[in-house]
Parts: structure tokens; sequence; C-alpha cells
């Protein structure tokens, strides 16, 4: 997004002569024209509007403001993503929602989802639980990838079908489980979403070698199998 | 003058000067009040952390025992302040570490606090007494489990909506045995359980606690073995108020409230299921101050509680009360003084309460004591306004909020200019004022006739032309803060007040119309104002001509020049040397 050939720095550049009319720009501090109000001080005038050549000239370079957005601004798009500080897919009820607008705190924004839904999250090997919110996802992938920020040695496998944490670290898979209602460990992404974010009580990574004997997955591929 | 009375004498008389404002203006009277200031001043207030550098403080008052510091500005709060950018509190917890041997008392607002740093606070101040967090965020459980280990004399732990890294609930259990000082403590930011038979324990032990905040994790079933150890407490957050209905727990939650004779606040009631609302009615008539504003209920059990509270003077509710129950809050509740009615469904366009500016005009009829208002509606007009004016004057905060930007009246379809100007005409004495719908210039010519008391000032999506930030900027003398988004604001009304800008405490302006070449001139005139603009597109800042327009820009005095803990993104204007290496 670099100006074209402004590659050098030169005292010049901040004591613009073309863009800005500088004796509207006088340091003074006089008071709009047009209306005396008899304050001491130097009177300048002061044009009722902004000067649209200006602003014509800085939309076309730039896109700055919140009309004119430029496309190539990635600022635009990321704007969007952090309304309410979630990684929430939710479509939202209303238009596209603005940074900061309403001015609400998140932590309001959460009050009306009646089930916030804290589990505990375990780690075979791992000293500390972490808690995730399951309301702030939509799909098993936004899960998994949160897990994965949070215990940060992990990477999560590509393969969807085979929904394991693999830790780079010691070469073990991890096998994402679930203890549901009735207090049976299940394996994690066999029921739809939402059934999963109902029943689930709590989650477990398990070691690979321990996961066998859960329940079988309804899809071709067992991971009881493949873990080494 | 300075001779005719013995420096103990003149001490004696500053410490009756409770006002920030008053011991800053006494220390400048002469050089020897100045001195008697600086050593006998035990309580400072720093209303913007880059404003001044610890040491200098530490330096000028070597006695403080008491310290209020914040930090990151107000949008913040809104998502509008990206991670990283400031508000850390280490340089300052150092400093103090080092000078303030027998400092009692932290309170922080907006600051980044990590574990560090309540290690640091645990380990150093041997008198430690009061720690307040509102808002804070960069600490976990174990920072807490430090500060109760550690802080044998401490007070009061306060969490206020702070973001806390909860890793666990033990943290609680780290209070020894022997700690019996604590007064008040508020957890009710914490989502994670905290081991209820601790908490009883503590409870139990500490004869002097009067305030008591629970978090959501905390049962309904389990509450009233809480209260029935604590019948002095004067204020009371519960945890979740559901659970199934039993007679059992009904009763003996009725019994335990009816045993809290000092009651006068109450907060809390996650997840309301009314069936169990009967347990608190035996409080309500002392009852002075009642957060709702997590409260799922709707009426008629919202303002059949609300109700029951004659002598209410701070109601904090969800729109859910409507106009129906706010009508019967203005009938009922005489001695009011502050209401807030937030949204129950933010982001949703169409009403899915009956409230609309009826209820505030209900209020502002029946409530002659009311000066302080936070209203979120969908729909407003002039003639409403007006008439909330006309009725009380006495209005010190007045924030409104309608949902969707430049809303207009929707009976006349024109701009609130009117309706916000009998405000501040009538309303001599506001201090804050946040604009909501449409607006012309013309508020913001009405804003700087008459609002010459006016403190702080939030505008978002109105305003025509630089006129209208010149007006205010031009006309508000006792403006101190000013906080603006979405508005066609830009350079020429920026640089035509700029001397006003050092007699505020700070200026935000985000997706407004301010150029890359105002900021650099505004930083490099003025020495003693810090210009940074937030820049998040990845580029650096020389290569942005000056034309172009500025994401956002913070703006703010500050005696102790650019901050060094500056994030990649936020550029100082001041600094225009391209070989400036940005850590």
């Amino acid at each position: 997004m670099s100006a074209p050939g402004r590659a050098g720095h030169s005292p010049e550049m901040v004591e613009y002569s073309g863009a800005m009319n500088l004796d509207e720009t006088e340091l003074t501090l006089g008071l709009p024209g047009g209306e005396s109000r008899g304050k001491s001080g130097t009177k300048r005038g002061f044009p009722d509007t902004i000067d649209l050549s200006i602003g014509a000239k800085r939309r076309s370079l730039t896109g700055g403001g919140e009309a004119a957005k430029d496309p190539d601004i990635a600022v635009a798009e990321r704007r969007e993503d952090e309304v309410s500080g979630t990684i929430s897919s939710k479509p939202p009820a209303t238009k596209t929602q603005v940074v900061g607008w309403p001015p609400v705190r998140s932590f309001r924004k959460n009050v009306m989802t009646k089930s916030c839904k804290f589990v505990k999250v375990a780690v075979d090997g791992a000293p500390y639980l972490r808690k995730v919110d399951l309301e702030m996802y939509s799909s098993y992938q936004q899960l998994l990838a949160a897990l994965e920020g949070m215990f940060s040695c992990f990477t999560i496998r590509k393969y969807l079908k085979e929904r394991k944490l693999m830790d780079p670290a010691n070469g073990g898979e991890y096998v994402p489980t679930y203890e549901d209602k009735d207090g049976d460990w299940m394996l994690v992404g066999d029921v739809p979403w939402k059934m999963f974010v109902e029943s689930c009580k709590r989650l477990r990574l398990m070691k690979g070698s321990e996961a066998v004997g859960l329940a079988p997955r309804a899809s071709a591929s067992t991971c009881t199998s493949s873990s080494s | 003058m300075a001779y005719s009375f013995p420096e103990e004498v003149l001490e004696h008389v500053f410490s009756f000067l409770s006002s920030e404002r008053d011991r800053n203006a006494v220390s400048l009277v002469c050089k020897s009040w100045y001195d008697i200031d600086r050593w006998s001043r035990r309580r400072v207030f720093i209303g913007n952390c880059y404003a001044v550098s610890p040491g200098t403080v530490v330096r000028r008052f070597p006695e403080v025992r008491s310290i209020e510091i914040k930090g990151k500005p107000h949008f913040a709060d809104f998502n509008l302040v990206p991670e990283g950018w400031g508000g850390f509190v280490l340089p300052w917890i150092a400093a103090m570490a080092g000078s303030y041997p027998w400092l009692e008392e932290i309170r922080l607002k907006r600051m980044v606090v990590t574990d560090h740093c309540l290690e640091l606070i645990s380990k150093s101040f041997k008198n430690f007494k009061v720690l307040v967090l509102n808002s804070c965020e960069g600490f976990s459980t174990d920072g807490l489990a430090a500060i109760a280990s550690n802080c044998r004399n401490l007070r009061e732990l306060d969490l206020r909506e702070s973001e806390v890294d909860d890793l666990s609930g033990h943290w609680l259990s780290h209070f020894p045995d022997t700690y019996t000082s604590l007064v008040s403590l508020n957890i009710s930011c914490l989502a994670s359980e905290v081991s209820i038979s601790a908490l009883e324990r503590l409870v139990g032990r500490c004869p002097n606690l009067r305030s008591l905040r629970l978090n959501r994790a905390v049962p309904l079933d389990r509450l009233a073995g809480l209260l029935r150890r604590a019948p002095q407490l004067v204020e009371l957050g519960t945890g979740t108020y559901t659970a199934e209905l039993r007679p059992d727990v009904l009763s003996s939650l009725s019994g335990a409230f009816s045993g809290l004779k000092e009651l006068r606040s109450l907060s809390g009631f996650w997840d309301v299921v009314p069936a169990y609302l009967p347990a608190a009615y035996s409080v309500c008539s002392g009852i002075t101050s009642l957060n709702l504003s997590y409260a799922t209920i709707q009426n008629p059990d919202l303002t059949k509680l609300v109700s029951q509270c004659p002598n209410l003077q701070q109601l904090w509710v969800l729109d859910y009360i409507e106009d129906s129950g706010l009508e019967a809050l203005a009938a009922s509740c005489k001695d009011l003084q502050e209401l807030r009615v937030f949204p129950s469904e933010p982001f949703v366009a169409e009403a899915n309460v009956a409230l609309t500016e009826q209820g505030l005009v209900s209020v502002s009829e029946g409530c002659p004591k009311l000066h302080s208002v936070l209203y979120f509606c969908r729909q407003m007009t002039n003639a409403a306004l007006i008439s909330i004016a006309q009725n009380r004057p006495n209005f010190t905060r007045f924030r409104l909020c309608i949902i969707e930007p430049r809303s207009p009246d929707y009976l006349t379809l024109q701009p609130l200019d009117v309706g916000f100007g009998a405000i501040v005409e009538h309303c001599k004495g506001l201090r804050r004022l946040s604009l909501a719908g449409l607006l012309t210039d013309r508020v913001f010519e009405l804003i700087g006739t008459h609002a010459k008391k006016l403190e702080m000032l939030s505008v978002a999506f109105a305003g025509d032309s630089d006129l209208g930030l010149h007006h205010v900027l031009s006309g508000c003398e006792s403006l101190r803060k000013l906080e603006i988004m979405d508005c066609p604001f830009g350079d020429k009304a920026l640089l035509s007040n700029v001397e006003k800008l050092e007699t505020m405490r700070s200026l935000w302006m985000s997706t407004c119309s301010v150029s890359f070449g105002a900021c650099r001139l505004l930083g490099r005139k003025m020495q003693r104002l810090n210009v940074e603009v937030i820049d998040e597109s990845g580029d650096r800042p020389e290569t942005r001509p000056d034309n172009c327009l500025v994401e956002k820009l913070y703006v703010y005095r500050s005696v102790a020049g650019p901050r060094l803990d500056k994030p990649n993104y936020v550029w100082s204007m001041e600094e225009e040397s391209p070989e400036l290496i940005r850590s």
C-alpha cells in the first residue's frame, strides 16, 4: 500500500503545500467565521464544508474513511471478524456488524446465551485443565482449532474424518473424547454438532492407545487401528 | 506568608482536602506548599498511565499509600483497541516496589496486569490491603493464588469486569486458615468453580466481610449456607440463580436472606428462575442498589421485584423492564438517582421488547433525584428529549444509545439536534454526555454554546463537517475526554484547536477524516501531546502520504514524551526520523 515513488524520506514530506491550504490550518485560537462572538484572537475564514477536492483525492489514493474502503486493504475484512471477540461463525441476526457498535461490552453480549456452555478440557499428561465455551463454536473444525490454539503443542491433522490431534514432540496421537450426559465416554465427531453441544459434559484428549474400546465410529476408518 | 504557620499545621489543614484537584491546586500556591503537599500526599490518581512516568511520580510523592491508575482509552471496552496496545502496569509496580514499601491500595482500570505483577505486589508491600482490577486483563488465577497466599492484611480483592485466564478455582484455597481480614471480595467475572467449602470457611472466619460478589458457577443451593455465615453483609452478588424448584431449597434460601439485616446492594442473578425470586423479597425494602443486568427475567416478575424496593437509588437492568416497568419504577422509587438500561439483544435491528423513549420520559417525570442515565433503545423523538430535559435539569450524566446508527426522530424524521440541544441547555451541571441518532453540525453548535461543565463527550455516526468538531473543541470549556467514531471530522477542526488538546486528558478519533499530514503536523508542533496513530495494515508509517487518512488516532497530553512500549501498529507522530527503530 505504499505510494509509488516515495522511497526516501525528506522533511518536505510533512510540509504539505499541495493537499492542504496552509492558511486555513494556521494554528490559532480563532473562531469560525461568519458569526462574530467578540472574543479575542485572530479571526479566520472557516468554510462550512470540507474541501471536496481534498476529500476525493484522499479517497482515491488510500480508501480511508468509513464509506470507501479500498478492497486491497485486508483490514476491512479483519474488522468484521473482530466483532465481539469470538471466532463463532454464527450468522448475525442483522446486517454486518460494525466493530465497536453498539457500544456493549463483550461479557454483556453473552448474557443472553442462556447456556453459556463451559466444559473442562483435560489432556492426558498435562497438569492443568482448561475450559472452553462450546457455544462459541459452530462446528467440530472450529472446536479442534481452538483446542489446538490452547494446547499449543498440538497440530491438527488435516484429515477431517479422523479428528485427531498430533503432538509433534512425542509423535503420540491424541484423540478428542467427551463424556456425555449419561456418563459414557464417546469419540468426538460422531453425532451432529448441536447434539454434541447439548450432551457434552466435559472433554478429554486421550492418548491414542487408551481410546481403544470407545463407541465405534459410524464412518469408515477407525482411529484405534491406526494408533501407534 | 509561608512562614506564618508551622508546616505541621499546614499539613494538618491539607489533610482535610479529599479531592485530588484541590490538592493539586494547593501544590501550585508556592514552593513551600508544594513541598508540604509533596511529602504529605498519601493518595495519587493517574488518569492516563502514559501522561507521566512512574519514576516521576514516586520521586515527587515519596509517601504514597494509595494509587489509582487508568490505562487504555474507554473505547477499548468495545473492541476498538487492538490486542497488545499497551496499558502495562508492570513499570508502575516495579517503581513502587522500590519506593513505596508501605503501599496499601492499588486500583487499576483497563490495564494489562500479569501474574508476575500480582506476585510482585504480593511480595513487595507488607501492609497491602486493597486490590481493585477493573476491566483489566493479562493475568490468570495463578496470580490470584499469589495474592491470596501472601497478602496477610488484604481487605479488598475486586476483579470487576476483568478478563482472567481462568485455569481453576483452586486459588481461593490459598488464603491461609489464619487469614481473617477480608472485607470485600468480587469474583463475579470468573468462570471457574471455586471450592464452595473453602469459600464457606473463608466467609465464616472473616467477621468484617461486608461485600461478597460471587460468580456464576456458585450454585443456588449453596447460597443459603454462605449467607448464614455472613449475616452482616451489606453487598451481595449471587451466583447462578437457577435450580430445580424444591421447597426445601426455597425456604432455606428465604430464611438465609431474611437474616441479612444490613443488606443494601444486590447483584448477580444469572439465569434467573422466577420461582426463586420471592426468596429475596425480605431484603428488598432496604435495598438501595440493584444490578439485574444479567437477569433474563421478564415482566411481570421483573417489575414486581423492582417495585418491592422503594429505597432504590441505583438500578441496572435489561430492557426487559420495558416502558411499563419503568413507569412502575417511577411510581415506587422516588429516591432513584441512577438508571442503566442495557439491551437484551443488541445485534437485532427489530425491537424485541416494548421499551421506547416513553420509559425514559416516565422515569424523568417521576424520579426527582435522577441525575445519571445510560439508556439503550431503538427509537427517540425530539419531543421526548425536550420533556426529559425540562423534567430533569439536574442531570450530570446522560448517555443515550439508539441501536440503529443515524436514527432520526421517528415521528418527524428530523435529526435529534433540538432534543439534545435541550438537554445541554437545561442541564447546566451536565458532566458526561453520549449522543445518539441522526445529528447534524447544529447539535455540536448547541453543545459548544451550552455545555460549559461537560467533561466527557462520546460521539458516533454524527455531524456533517469539521465545523461540528470545531464547535465542541472551541466551546466546551471543561472538556477533558472526547471520543469519536465514524464521523466526518478532520484536519481543519483538529489543527484549529491544538492548544485545546493540551487542556484535555485525551482525544480518540476512529474512522474519521483525519490525515497523516495533520497528525504529523500536530505531533511536531505540540511537544507535550503524544499523537499516536493506530494502523494495522502492516505498512511502515513513512510510506503513508500526508493526505492518507488514519484509521485510528489517540492524542493525549503527557510530560513523559512518546511511550517506549508501543506495539508495531502504533506510530508516534512526533518521531519522524526514518532511522528510528520500532521495538
